[in-house]
């Protein structure tokens, strides 16, 4: 029997997992999907927000800070990319006005450092490229933006290294009380665990009526975005989000840790949990938005649109609770905005929790908290002449738009969380994450993840399971033969 | 230090590579990215290749392979898997490049010839929306695939788009046993060429729609419907114009951007139209020493035009390394009504004959290309029967008029009644 068991590796069960593993306790991770992180921590803004805008007292409010606060070192122990740039909310009329002095007030009341109320010119100063109908914002020093799937990697490679057993394909399909814990089932086996921790993101409702009915409901809401082109990358420096009113909650332009621009997201309400799809009306939606922030944005440079699901509830705190009718049974539910900013503080709430069911235990002295991460492409032309002198295979560049070698990607397959598809490696490497969205690189990539793993290169999936790419072989014996 | 660095071992690159070579300089080197020279046309094992330029029909590979062996017969010096990751211009020219053999390189040189083609627009750059399931690739890709690889990438498939990529691809999977439902076009004509429209889609029975897109994808894990709807003049959809295909496959063949990023980081001046160098009429930017040909420059409709272009660019910059200046008086070229670009956009008086290569907005019948000089005064004239946007125009401009035009030039197209 597993000390914990975690369901979802998401950025919340990934931070769990994280602080848990400093422990002596045995703790399995269970990943409904072929791969880490593939539900709403791959879709999203992917900002630390400072903490300025959850109500003051809530779960949300004193998590945000926090999780921001331990964002900055996580990240740089475990070379995650982030930076922190800082945020700008703007204000357009005198109503806005009005809420940004809100928002200030509640940022001081949750501990946000730094908050400052800039006048339009002060604006104007801070970002040139802003509307000049812009009449004030309200900066937070503290924001920060993040590669968010890289951060919930880090924690799960490390949590993994570090002795914490993960499973991918591995979706939870009953949860059944059992001496002194509960048992999940699972296409890979069943898993016993003296506690549980449902970190299972827009599915933590169905989750829980597996062992109970709960008494939460998710409510998936689907946001949109547009990703430009490094050429718009340098359009504003800080995250620029725009004032909530009663026309919507605004839409946020931020440059990427990768240096693009991040335009979106909409809010529309959805039914079906695997619909990521993208509209043309939510795009307009973003498009029209956006350019009131900022108006020369060029969206003919757009190199890709997503859509993400935010875990919204029927309530409004984030859900982070014990079963009352079934001990050991945690929710860590509920995640929405700002959840990738408070996940590491989750995390730890989560990890506190256990720790109160199981005083005596001490910290591990041989917990390793670091990981390496090599991107050729930051390199010195002295450190990349070093690596290729090691490994020539860091000499051959595979995708050429992200600057992506043959060295990094053998590297990611062989790491302790290796990807299996060609979408797993673009968000380990970045191969394929660029201008030309894998159109020359996907084919070698496929290649070499077949290569390494031992795989037919029909069998290297795209993405999730059933995204197959490739029908068969040519005038063969492929796939074509009955059409 | 070399004379010339190349960069780019496509057809471009090897026809400037060999005219710098046999205008005499001996120190010239092609920095290439892929294992092999040739480029894209490597993947491209259909014919129609040549007729200009050798007057035959060859195949892609058949025509890369003659410039190959062009190279192979000099002292040209080749680097294989080698990525340019910088060009720093100055006296001399810097080009910062990488790979597995030679690790991290600083190379010095007199000229340098941009030559490193174009890539293929992708789903990002129309905003397609729907659902993002595997079993859509750029036509290119799937060509790939296909021709380089041997896989096979579906068995019921749609492309959207009319260019060239697409209609060869609506016939190469015909002929792997897929079945195309549909050949989907924005416009109310095709970007492609009428041969190809004739030989891979009219040829196979595969229905073209004009002025009809794609408006929602579906599929969670593989591609499983597109709908396609049909346009008005503002290019918006029309609500319950919805055709619904079943495939399991969408080629997108939307246009081709030439691969400048090299370019822009080197501060080198561009035209927003061409997505490429702004150059005078032998090929160089406006970087002394710096020259760019083929897709890189603009994207072309045939590799035959690509060659004679970049035997421009390999001849100047052999001029320009055995320092033959070319100071004179430089006239703009603008592009006017009914065209969209023109290469060069930049004359320099005293060049003799120019070569000036456009493109058209829209589909023209019976008119005539016009160009005008600073005073509206028309210095040349050039009647056509038809032109279209997916067929790039040529005239060439002799160099008296030229001495004689008073300030910059604009090439419009004025339309003729048909009495």
């Amino acid at each position: 029997m597993y000390d914990v068991i975690i369901l979802g590796c998401g950025v919340v069960g990934a931070a769990a997992a994280y602080h848990l593993a400093r422990y002596p306790l045995d703790v399995a991770v269970l990943e409904a999907q072929n791969d880490v992180a593939n539900g709403t921590t791959k879709a999203n803004s992917a900002i630390i927000h400072a903490g300025y805008d959850p109500e003051p007292g809530t779960l949300m409010a004193q998590l945000n800070v926090e999780g921001n606060r331990m964002a900055g070192d996580i990240c740089q122990k475990l070379q995650v990319p982030f930076a922190r740039v800082g945020s700008l909310v703007l204000a357009f009329d005198e109503g806005d006005l009005h809420t940004l002095r809100t928002l200030y007030h509640r940022g001081v009341q949750n501990g946000v450092p730094g908050l400052e109320l800039l006048d339009a010119a002060q604006v104007r100063q801070t970002e040139p490229n802003l509307s000049g109908e812009v009449v004030g914002a309200l900066y937070a020093p503290t924001a920060g933006i993040v590669d968010p799937w890289q951060y919930a990697l880090a924690m799960a490679e490390v949590a993994v290294v570090n002795g914490v057993t993960l499973h991918r394909s591995a979706p939870a399909t009953a949860i059944t009380p059992v001496e002194g814990g509960y048992a999940v089932t699972t296409p890979k086996g069943v898993f016993e665990g003296k506690y549980i921790l449902n970190a299972t993101g827009v599915f933590s409702d169905q989750v829980h009526g597996l062992l109970e009915e709960p008494d939460y409901a998710i409510t998936p809401n689907r946001g949109e975005y547009y990703l430009l082109d490094k050429s718009q990358g340098h359009q504003v420096s800080h995250v620029v989000f725009q004032c909530p009113n009663e026309k919507g909650k605004g839409v946020l332009v931020a440059p990427t840790i990768h240096g693009n621009l991040l335009v979106g997201p909409n809010a529309q309400p959805v039914a079906d949990r695997h619909d990521l799809g993208n509209t043309a009306q939510g795009l307009a939606f973003v498009r029209k938005q956006a350019l009131r922030s900022v108006p020369g944005l060029n969206f003919g440079e757009n190199i890709r649109n997503f859509a993400g699901l935010r875990a919204n509830s029927t309530r409004s705190d984030f859900i982070l609770e014990e079963s009352q009718t079934h001990p050991g049974f945690f929710d860590l539910a509920g995640i929405k905005s700002p959840g990738l900013a408070a996940s590491a503080a989750i995390g730890k709430w989560a990890c506190d929790r256990i720790l109160e069911k199981e005083p005596h235990l001490g910290a591990k002295p041989d917990f390793v908290d670091q990981r390496s991460h090599v991107m050729f492409q930051h390199l010195s032309p002295q450190e990349k002449n070093a690596l290729i002198a090691r490994d020539p295979r860091y000499g051959r560049v595979i995708c050429r738009c992200e600057t992506v070698t043959e060295g990094e990607i053998v590297a990611a397959l062989h790491a302790p969380i290796p990807p299996y598809t060609i979408n797993g490696v673009k968000r380990r490497c970045n191969a394929g994450m660029g201008r030309c969205q894998g159109g020359f690189c996907a084919p070698r990539v496929q290649a070499i993840i077949a290569r390494e793993l031992g795989l037919d290169p029909c069998e290297v999936l795209l993405d999730q399971e059933g995204s197959y790419l490739l029908t068969g072989e040519t005038k063969g014996q492929g796939g074509n033969a009955h059409v | 230090m070399y004379e010339l660095i190349v960069i780019g071992g496509g057809p471009a690159g090897l026809a400037a590579a060999r005219e710098a070579w046999d205008q005499g300089l001996r120190k010239v080197l092609i920095l290439e990215r892929d294992q092999e020279l040739g480029g894209i046309l490597n993947q491209c094992i259909h014919n129609g290749f040549g007729l200009h330029h050798f007057h035959e029909e060859l195949t892609g590979p058949e025509y890369a392979a003659r410039f190959i062996q062009q190279i192979q017969d000099t002292d040209v010096e080749v680097q294989l898997d080698t990525m340019v990751l910088q060009l720093l211009p100055g006296a001399p020219h810097q080009v910062h490049c990488v790979s597995a053999q030679h690790g991290y390189q600083i190379l010095e040189t007199k000229a340098v010839v941009l030559a490193m083609g174009c890539r293929e627009r992708a789903r990002g750059a129309i905003a397609l929306p729907g659902e993002r399931p595997a079993g859509i690739f750029t036509a290119g890709a799937a060509q790939r695939y296909l021709n380089m690889e041997g896989y096979m990438v579906g068995r019921r498939v749609v492309i959207l788009g009319s260019g060239d990529i697409g209609l060869i691809m609506a016939r190469r999977m015909t002929l792997e046993g897929a079945r195309v439902l549909a050949c989907v076009e924005l416009m109310p004509y095709s970007s492609g060429l009428t041969r190809n429209i004739v030989q891979c889609l009219e040829d196979y029975h595969i229905p073209l729609y004009l002025s009809h897109t794609v408006t929602d994808i579906r599929g969670h894990n593989r591609l499983e419907q597109v709908v396609v709807s049909q346009v008005d003049e503002h290019r918006r959809p029309i609500p319950g114009t919805e055709l619904v295909f079943d495939c399991d496959t969408l080629l997108l063949s939307v246009g081709l951007i030439p691969e400048n990023e090299l370019t822009r980081q080197a501060d080198i001046p561009m035209d927003g139209r061409t997505h490429g160098a702004v150059v005078f009429e032998n090929m160089e930017t406006q970087v002394p020493g710096i020259f760019a040909c083929g897709n890189v420059l603009h994207v072309h409709d045939l590799v035959d035009y690509v060659t004679a272009e970049s035997q421009r660019a390999g001849a100047a910059a052999a001029r320009y390394v055995q320092g033959e200046q070319a100071a004179h008086e430089a006239l703009p070229l603008t592009h006017g009504s009914g065209v969209s670009y023109t290469v060069p956009q930049r004359i320099r008086r005293g060049s003799g004959k120019v070569q000036v290569l456009f493109r058209v907005g829209r589909v023209f019948g019976t008119s005539r290309i016009v160009v005008k000089d600073d005073t509206g005064t028309p210095i040349a004239q050039f009647p056509r029967s038809h032109m279209a946007p997916g067929e790039m125009e040529q005239i060439t401009l002799p160099g008296v008029l030229l001495d004689r035009a008073a300030g910059g030039l604009t090439l419009s197209i004025e339309e003729v009644e048909e009495t």
